[in-house]
């Protein structure tokens, strides 16, 4: 990566809190602004003050009464209420503007058109199921595009199979926890179409790090023919039945589930439509043959600490596997 | 500064001759000890020592994270680190190098021969010792998520359900539990042995209106601990029959609550942070009052915002929780509660400005440490009431950004206070002055260190950064800013050096200090340098809230002002 590129990036971050592109996000935003220039507005009076009363008052050896002990002022009441009363009512100001934005926001009313999405977190992958659509995949969100006019935002209920997690995509919305036995709820409405990042943002354990987060934004004939799609069962291809064969021999069936096969096993993600995703390993790395085959023979060589055993297939068998997952369109 | 004879009428002059022992007896002194002087500076010793060593385990997570992708350190010695560093910082050097100033300097400052239960000071020191070296024995005795023998890996908070014995097999989890027990019954000690001490020990005279305001800091702080440390052990007692009886309390796979924890560890863990930060704010109310040569402004307001602050931290722990889904109105009303927190310590802020307006201010090192201390508090502090509004938090929290706050509480307020204490009163301690010239190169290293690694730790968090992470992606446009963040922590081991070569140093080659070398208004300083066993040949009695004042000023003093 070239220097310009590591610039670009450094002002431009694709998971920046700063160019937000859906409602959450936007008040967030237009909040965190009027919070800053208050903030702002304080630091500038308050350093100002201290930086001229350390020059104004700084001791001076060279002047005449330099030995003597400055005059001695022990307080003032009428000082201390004026730097209480004006504190307070910043407080209350700014509790107002912050009070409406958190009521807005968590106490939205779900319009009909709203898509509903179960998000339960695993350690350390997303398991994203629609059950209205009838659909479950893994770690790749997608989510219609809303917009003013047709508002169709996603409710995202939310919880976890195993330790905490939490589900943060800053350009659409702040985070939400996923916490075991206990349900939460977020939504976003991605105004335009496009991928946005994010990742786990509470610590789970050893892979916390490689949990990250893929949500695509669909314009409407996309979502509905990526609903479609998904609604499908798995590709029977003959030219994989041998990889077919390996994959249901094998303990890969006791955690993965391929609809339409033997393989119902739910610790892991489903695989049934793995070869359309862009990523594997919960967005760390393309979704490529070579990195398909190199994940199955050891997932700890790309994500230390993941659950998946490394499968110990001998060669014949990994490409084999490999062929039949990269045909599950 | 004017300079004039010592306070002949409580300082001891009798020399009295050190025969010289054997280091065995030396040992043995130090070990058996129940002098109040000697258990504070073995406090600030071995907290010296765990920063060091917890100060490493960061340059390490900076080198890892310097760069995306890197591989210095595996993912599982990662999540050692961040837990380690946390645990160790909070632990076993914040509460016990501010004790150990603590126990040093308040029977000093009220006139007091020692502690009101000596016995009681030494268990308390020896038990949190005892739960330091426990945590670092982890590293031989325990085994984590992934792996075997070695350290805690769950988080310094140590979330439910992963401390469950079924995400964290092995020991390690356990022996983070056991020490913080430990410490936390030797922090309940210390607590209670200075709430007495300043409730029953205190000079004829001195009346709580008279009280140093380092010392009421330090009362405040100790009503806190007793409050406060007791949730913190219930929790690590249900976690330990979690563990291992089979009960449920964090136990969500059988229907226990992992908010319960979350509730537990926080009403414990805010209030810790003021915990650490009151006795940054004492060393300041001596500090900053001594080198601008004036009385500290608003003595009423400085004792009742502290008090408030006090109270208020009860009741702001849920702002941690802003993300767990506890709905509108908790996250309002924990909105409300930490905004108003901010109002007391904007008084605080007022009052040292004012102390400051009309002063002659001396711009020693131990000045130079509270000057930056009030301008990286201020800092601190204005981000902290962004984190406070819940929607920016719901995007803040849990990010770098969280991170570089609380560091710019802890390294750009409470160490920046800390070493300004050092240069303050080591010449107290040990009877010499720390080099001033060796002082302004570690001012001014880790100044530069500080903002090079705390300033820009802010901007990776605004652009989706989380803590706890191993590495990071490429593509999210971290790398310069990481980059620049670990480039200072190079800044800050050098700074460091140069401070403990300065102590090293000045121990045996530093100008002898004298009973009172900044000519200051309190009671230690009218005593010897080091002072004697017994403190004071004959207990002082006092007029005013600084009685080395009156005597210096006989003419004005500062009775006749008083309210």
């Amino acid at each position: 990566m070239s220097a310009t590129h590591i610039l670009a990036f450094s002002f431009g971050s694709p998971t920046s809190i700063f160019a937000p592109a859906g409602t959450p996000a936007h008040s967030v935003f237009n909040l965190s602004m009027l919070v800053l220039g208050i903030t702002a507005g304080i630091l500038l009076v308050v350093a100002g003050l201290l930086i001229y009363a350390l020059l104004r008052y700084r001791h001076r050896s060279a002047s005449t009464n330099s030995e003597q002990e400055p005059p001695q002022i022990y307080g003032s009441n009428q000082i201390e209420l004026s730097w209480t009363v004006i504190p307070i009512l910043i407080v209350v100001m700014l509790f107002l503007a912050t009070a409406r934005v958190i009521f807005s926001t968590e106490h939205a009313g779900k319009p009909s058109t709203a898509i509903d999405v179960v998000v339960i977190g695993h350690q350390f992958w997303w398991e994203y199921r629609y059950p209205k659509l009838d659909i479950i995949t893994a770690n790749e969100l997608h989510v219609p595009v809303s917009n003013s006019r047709q508002p169709t935002p996603t409710y995202l209920t939310m919880s976890s199979a195993d330790t905490d997690h939490s589900f943060w995509v800053p350009r659409l919305a702040g985070k939400m926890d996923l916490i075991p036995n206990r349900i939460n709820t977020m939504w976003i409405d991605p105004e335009s179409s496009g991928l946005y990042l994010g990742q786990c943002a509470q610590y789970c354990g050893t892979q916390h790090a490689k949990m990250l987060i893929r949500v695509y934004a669909d314009d409407p004939a996309h979502f509905a023919a990526w609903i479609a799609h998904q609604q499908q069962p798995a590709v029977q291809n003959p030219a994989a039945a041998e990889g077919r064969a390996v994959f249901e021999h094998n303990a890969c069936i006791s955690c993965h589930t391929i609809a339409g096969t033997v393989a119902t096993g739910r610790f892991g993600p489903d695989l049934t439509h793995v070869a359309s995703r862009d990523t594997i390993g919960s967005g760390s790395i393309p979704n490529t043959p070579a990195n398909l085959r190199s994940f199955v023979d050891d997932p700890a060589h790309f994500k230390p600490g993941a659950l998946m055993p490394a499968m110990h297939l001998n060669a014949h068998d990994l490409d084999a596997v490999t062929k039949y997952l990269t045909t599950l369109q | 500064m004017a300079t004039q004879a010592p306070i002949t009428a409580v300082l001891d002059e009798t020399a009295i001759p050190a025969p010289r022992r054997m280091a065995l007896q030396v040992l043995h002194d130090w070990v058996m000890t129940v002098d109040h002087k000697k258990i504070g500076l073995m406090y600030i010793g071995y907290a010296l020592l765990f920063l060091v060593v917890a100060g490493v385990e960061a340059l390490l997570m900076r080198v890892q994270l310097a760069v995306p992708n890197n591989t210095f350190v595996s993912p599982q010695v990662f999540n050692r680190l961040f837990t380690m560093h946390g645990t160790t910082m909070v632990f076993f050097v914040g509460m016990p190098i501010l004790f150990g100033f603590g126990n040093y300097l308040i029977p000093l400052m009220i006139g007091a021969r020692d502690m009101a239960f000596p016995r009681l000071n030494a268990f308390s020191f020896w038990i949190s010792a005892f739960g330091g070296l426990l945590l670092y024995f982890s590293f031989f005795g325990g085994s984590g998520l992934y792996g075997a023998g070695t350290a805690p890996d769950v988080g310094w908070f140590a979330y439910a359900p992963l401390t469950a014995k079924v995400f964290s097999p092995g020991h390690s989890t356990d022996y983070w539990t056991l020490s913080i027990l430990l410490s936390g019954i030797g922090s309940v000690g210390v607590a209670l042995n200075i709430v007495a001490t300043v409730i029953c020990m205190r000079c004829p005279g001195m009346k709580l209106s008279r009280l140093p305001l380092f010392v009421w800091l330090y009362l405040v702080t100790s009503m806190m601990v007793f409050v406060v440390v007791s949730p913190l052990t219930a929790a690590q007692i249900m976690l330990m029959l979690d563990r291992y009886v089979g009960s449920h309390f964090f136990d969500t796979q059988a229907g226990g609550s992992a908010i319960l924890w979350m509730h537990f560890f926080w009403i414990f863990g805010h209030p810790e942070v003021y915990i650490l930060i009151l006795p940054a704010f004492a060393f300041a109310n001596e500090i900053i009052p001594v080198f601008s040569r004036k009385a500290i402004f608003g003595y009423p307001a400085m004792v009742a915002a502290t008090v408030a602050i006090g109270f208020i931290s009860l009741s702001v722990w849920a702002h941690h929780m802003f993300t767990v889904g506890l709905g509108p109105g908790a996250n309002t009303f924990f909105t409300l509660s930490t905004m108003l927190i901010a109002i007391p310590t904007g008084i605080k802020i007022f009052n040292w400005l004012a102390t400051l307006w009309g002063g002659k201010i001396h711009f020693t090192v131990a000045m130079m440490f509270a000057v930056g201390f009030l301008f990286q508090f201020l800092i601190a502090g204005l981000t902290g009431i962004m984190l406070s509004v819940a929607p920016f938090d719901w995007q803040l929290g849990n990010s770098y950004f969280v991170v570089a706050h609380f560091h710019y509480v802890l390294v750009g307020a409470i160490l920046f206070m800390l070493f300004s204490a050092f240069y303050y009163w080591y010449p107290k301690m040990t009877g010499r002055v720390l080099s001033e010239k060796l002082g302004k190169w570690h001012f001014w290293i880790f100044l530069i260190g500080f903002h090079l690694t705390f300033d820009f730790m802010h901007i990776p968090g605004l652009e989706g950064m989380p803590r706890r992470v191993y590495t990071y992606e490429a593509d999210r446009g971290w790398m310069l800013w990481n980059l620049i963040v670990s480039s200072g922590a190079i800044f800050h081991a050098i700074g460091t050096l140069i401070f403990v070569y300065n102590m090293i140093w000045a121990f045996f080659r530093g100008h002898v200090a004298g009973p009172d070398p900044w000519d200051a208004w309190t009671l230690e300083w009218a005593t010897s340098s080091p002072p004697a066993t017994y403190n004071f040949a004959t207990i002082p009695s006092v007029a005013s809230r600084r009685p080395l004042w009156d005597i210096k000023h006989p003419e004005d003093p500062d009775s006749n002002y008083e309210m």
